[in-house]
């Protein structure tokens, strides 16, 4: 996958995915390897996010090359009215890779298209996350041994999650059994639906939260207010949607409790000593696996 | 007197009548077509009786021949429509329009977030769904229906 952009996670078979996540782990068991060290990465933040930026620059840091960005657009040439496309032109003229996070839906394939050096797509919107999937299929494949025919429960919001609608695409290559619990408003949109009917993946729709001990993956997102058309609902069900301690009383001994992070209240702080509980190792595992992606797309085995 | 009129109005000598037309697309097809701009003589006729469309339009483009590409392109609109190809005042050819896989150019994202809506940017759509008129945006991936379908 030498020079191949990585926009929507779909843009990478099962077999790149297999192999990016095989890197990713031979740079856990030695991070520090200066393999770019003639490299220079350029870190595009039109909006700010720390968290991914802090990783990303981490794992470049790591293999030893050198950063050239900016962390939000006020600081940037597009806060005096440059586009999109000049922006990306000028940059890719000095950078061997782009690192962008951008807030309008599409900007990373558009940047893709108008830029000479492969872009990796570190957030546009709330469309495509591609890195979050690939670290999520990591933190999986790390403390399962493997991605195959594991049973993955998503709760939350499964409507507006990027996330979830990413590693539900992403775990479909490797035959899951999925539960979803989420609300009526913010139920798996029909497309992800039909997706997983055609693919022949069974599935299993709710909305409340039983089955864990069926769970090798508990994969919990935020449920936000302002995602509800009607307040009164979301007082409703605000609680249906918290995972407390107890409730991992009888679940399988290699479950593990996974979140994007942010949490605001949906895992309660009771889960965090348990050692089912796994969404902070998961944020470390994002810079092995960032690394494992810019080393793929520089062409390095 | 108004014979000899009305002829002059429906007959051409060469060229294509675009008949079928639903009377609310008449001017996005025209748009799309681009007829505000090409030289040759075009005549219109619009909220006649249709028994299929209950009103239709009717344009009718002297000395012109549209490549499939390019008449394609009107079938998002105008699905039904039916193409007269016209030599020496007979119909030689009828034709019909096909929603094409691929839609560059003519239509609005709907998502306001989309960058293609933020900047001059070319849009680009896979049909997903030809009967029903669902555009995947090949930026931001969502959907356009028909309900939401805004010409460029
Ligand atoms: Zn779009």
């Amino acid at each position: 996958m030498k020079n191949k952009s990585l926009v929507s996670i779909n843009d990478y078979s099962k077999e790149e995915i297999l192999q990016i996540l095989e890197l990713a782990a031979e740079f856990e068991a030695n991070p520090n390897q200066p393999l770019l060290k003639d490299k220079v990465v350029a870190s595009l933040f039109f909006e700010p996010s720390t968290r991914t930026r802090l990783s990303f620059e981490t794992a470049i840091n790591r293999l030893g090359a050198r950063v050239i960005g900016f962390s939000d657009s006020s600081s940037s040439s597009t806060s005096k009215g440059e586009t999109l496309k000049d922006t990306i032109k000028m940059v890719s003229n000095y950078a061997d890779l782009i690192v962008m996070r951008h807030p309008l839906e599409g900007s990373a394939r558009y940047a893709s298209e108008q830029s000479r050096v492969p872009v990796i797509n570190a957030g546009d919107g709330a469309n495509q996350h591609p890195t979050q999937t690939l670290l999520d299929l990591y933190s999986i494949k790390k403390t399962q041994g493997t991605l195959d025919n594991l049973t993955i429960i998503m709760v939350g919001d499964l409507k507006y999650g990027r996330t979830v609608h990413s590693l539900l695409m992403a775990m479909a290559h490797f035959n899951p059994t999925f539960y979803f619990v989420a609300p009526q408003e913010l139920k798996m949109p029909r497309e992800y639906i039909i997706y997983l009917q055609n693919k022949g993946i069974t599935f299993y729709e709710q909305s409340d939260m039983t089955n864990l001990e069926k769970a090798d993956i508990l994969y919990m997102t935020r449920v936000q207010k302002e995602r509800f058309s009607d307040s009164m609902e979301y007082e409703r069900v605000k609680n249906a949607y918290i995972l407390r301690n107890y409730m991992l009383e009888n679940t399988k001994p290699n479950l593990k409790v996974l979140h994007p992070l942010p949490r605001v209240n949906e895992i309660h702080t009771d889960v965090d000593p348990n050692p089912k509980a796994y969404y902070f190792q998961q944020a470390e595992n994002g810079v092995y696996t960032r690394m494992g992606i810019i080393a793929a797309i520089m062409g390095l085995h | 007197m108004s014979t000899h009129k009305q002829l002059q109005v429906s007959a051409i000598e060469n060229g294509t009548v675009i008949d079928h037309i639903p009377a609310d697309s008449l001017f996005k097809v025209i748009t799309i077509l681009s007829l505000d701009t090409i030289p040759h003589q075009i005549t219109f006729g619009t909220n006649l009786d249709s028994r299929k469309l209950g009103k239709k339009a009717i344009i009718k483009v002297s000395q012109k021949f549209f490549e499939d590409d390019e008449i394609n392109k009107i079938a998002l609109v105008a699905p039904d429509v039916k193409l007269n190809i016209i030599r020496d005042y007979e119909v030689v050819e009828k034709r019909e329009v096909r929603i094409p896989d691929v839609v560059v150019g003519i239509v609005k994202c709907f998502n306001p977030k989309c960058i293609t809506n933020n900047e001059h940017i070319v849009t680009r759509f896979k049909v997903e769904d030809k009967r029903e008129l669902a555009l995947k945006c090949h930026y931001c991936e969502k959907i356009t229906t028909k309900d939401e379908l805004i010409m460029v």
